[in-house]
């Protein structure tokens, strides 16, 4: 009995070890590779971010002083305010264009196909073309833009070379490159919305812009606060288009948080300082996301309870 | 979701109730029809403005660019541009640095994340729900925060300014292993059953019965990898200053800060950079879309 009990027990563990290597043997490439590029660097980044280092001398420990210091930075709080106008302009402008274009292209007529194709396809153009196309089409002599200008009679404006232009024009090329994707969510949103939710609108005497903001409008309002959260949390992370068009200039007013930290860990090799601010942004992204879904959450409730 | 650009648009073309205007129905059908392409055929046109610049401008004659009124249709097309491009660049070496990362980074997404999605779909053992979440936690992690520890990972491991440093990051990632895993969820269980009931290994079972009904998944596997390996710029940016180890993105960047004025040049650069991904673009334009609404969808 006692060893036959015995055997069904080691050869229960056997089975266990035998399951654990198999589904490790699937798994653990993939789950290394990821963990031990995010886990792993991210704990170092705090580690880091308590220290003062330059990447070559013996780092000195300084505890919360690198974080005590963001809070005196003029230059940080200067990059957060470019980030936040940067924010107020693209966020809402590709949510609306994106919902616009959606409601748009969510339909069968001729030469729709192509319609898609023009306006998708700038998602797939990289950040580097971006910078070369902008500073062609902006520039302020030869520019494409401003000779429209010209030819409505309008003046010339100075765009990437004016201080207080320079980042509507980012933000302008970057809502071009990322409208394709708040469509694209809205598009297949819009065609999970039953038809029958319209039609009863519109037997219930609703017109066309009624029926739009009363019944479809609420109803794609969880993919409104995803694509909010999504493209806020894209615009605070902006960096590469700034690089590319204008180095955070004309003077200083493009740089952002993130061109900030890149340049503190990169140029001036203030690797701890840099940590530092990049665990300012993820806080600051963390909080932002779980108030908005909170909030989200406590006006679905009251409305349906 | 590869049926989004198929299925019908229903509420906009349902019919109005007959009784009320039996008569002017057809008449707003067409206006209505013609007022969406007042709307379309500009915001469309306004889109692809940027690309016919590019294209264009690439084959410009130098001499005509600079000049004042600037006029936007060249008098002649010259492949000049192209031609200073290759002569006086590395972009080819760009351009096949670029193709390495993004064929290494899709192969390896392939494999390695179908074999983690399938391990987390459907096999039952020690730490697998731990490291799941592990996983999932860390799509919160803003890249901004890896930049540092992961170039000194990367510089004592010795492969900054290699093409290593650009090729690691691609090897598997989160969306990856989450598309597979929802993927593989969503297969009947009775598929694989039969073949292990038969004395097939869990590999062999994967790799003969269930690898092969993966298609779909992996094509949008592969886009998504192709998408952010061959257009990251932040990256490489930091990792690799050695010329010989750019990426075309990397290139075609320092290229734009070294050749300020030189616009046919630099268009031609951009226009080997993009045609790619626009090529791609336009025939697995259905791919891309379901690859862009599962990335969104996800969240």
């Amino acid at each position: 009995m006692t060893s036959a009990a015995a055997g069904r027990a080691r050869s229960i563990r056997a089975r266990r070890l035998r399951d654990a290597a198999t589904g490790w043997g699937f798994i653990g490439p993939a789950t290394i590779i990821v963990l031990g590029l995010t886990i792993f660097p991210a704990i170092w980044a705090f580690l880091l971010s308590l220290q003062k280092w330059d990447g070559f001398s013996a780092p000195e420990w300084v505890g919360g002083a690198n974080y005590a210091a963001m809070v005196a930075d003029a230059d940080l709080g200067e990059a957060v305010v470019h980030t936040l106008l940067y924010t107020a302009m693209f966020v809402p402008a590709s949510v609306l264009l994106g919902l616009g274009l959606a409601v748009a292209l969510n339909r069968r007529v001729v030469l729709i196909g192509v319609y898609r194709t023009l306006i998708f396809l700038p998602f797939v153009v990289s950040a580097a073309a971006t910078g070369i196309l902008t500073t062609y089409l902006f520039n302020p002599q030869f520019g494409l833009v401003n000779s429209a200008l010209r030819v409505l009679g309008l003046p010339q404006q100075g765009w990437l070379e004016d201080p207080s232009q320079a980042m509507l024009v980012i933000a302008i090329m970057s809502v071009w490159g990322q409208a394709a994707l708040t469509t694209v969510i809205y598009l297949a949103a819009l065609q999970d919305i039953p038809a029958e939710l319209a039609e009863a609108a519109k037997v219930d005497g609703a017109n066309r812009w009624q029926t739009f903001w009363r019944v479809i409008f609420p109803q794609l309002a969880p993919v409104t606060v995803f694509v909010t959260i999504w493209q806020s949390i894209q615009a605070i992370q902006l960096f590469d288009v700034v690089y590319t068009t204008t180095r955070g200039g004309p003077l200083g007013a493009t740089e952002t948080i993130v061109y900030y930290l890149w340049n503190a860990a990169f140029r001036e090799l203030e690797f701890g300082y840099a940590s530092a601010v990049a665990y300012g942004l993820f806080a600051v992204t963390l909080v932002i996301t779980i108030v908005v879904v909170v909030q989200q959450r406590r006006s679905a409730e009251g409305v349906t309870p | 979701m590869t049926a989004l650009i198929d299925r019908p648009a229903a509420p906009e073309n349902s019919e109005r109730p007959e009784t009320t205007r039996t008569l002017t129905v057809p008449h707003r059908k067409r206006r209505r029809r013609s007022w969406i392409h007042v709307v379309l055929v500009p915001v469309a046109l306004l889109f692809s403005v940027p690309f016919v610049q590019m294209f264009l401008t690439s084959l410009t004659p130098e001499s005509e660019i600079n000049t004042f009124p600037p006029s936007f249709i060249p008098s002649r097309l010259t492949l000049d541009g192209y031609a200073k491009l290759f002569a006086e660049s590395d972009i080819l070496l760009w351009l096949g640095n670029s193709i390495i990362v993004s064929v290494i980074g899709i192969a390896s997404h392939i494999v390695l994340c179908s074999l983690a999605g399938y391990g987390f779909a459907r096999l039952r053992f020690a730490g697998r729900s731990a490291s799941f979440l592990m996983i999932i936690a860390t799509i919160m992690i803003p890249t901004q925060l890896l930049m540092v520890p992961t170039y000194v990972m990367f510089a004592r491991v010795g492969i900054i300014d290699t093409l290593g440093a650009a090729i690691v990051p691609w090897l598997a990632s989160v969306f990856g292993i989450f598309l597979m895993r929802q993927f593989f969820l969503s297969l009947p269980a009775e598929l694989e059953e039969a073949a292990l009931l038969d004395g097939c290994s869990r590999f062999g079972t994967f790799w003969r019965i269930i690898f092969p009904l993966a298609r779909p998944a992996l094509a949008t596997l592969a886009i998504f990898t192709l998408l952010g390996s061959w257009n990251d710029l932040v990256w490489p940016l930091i990792a690799i200053n050695d010329p010989h180890a750019f990426t075309v993105q990397l290139g075609i960047t320092n290229f734009q800060g070294a050749r300020r004025t030189d616009w046919s040049l630099l268009m031609a650069s951009n226009v080997i950079a993009t045609l790619p991904l626009i090529v791609f673009f336009v025939f697995a334009q259905r791919q891309f879309i379901a690859t862009m609404t599962f990335s969104g969808v996800k969240g």
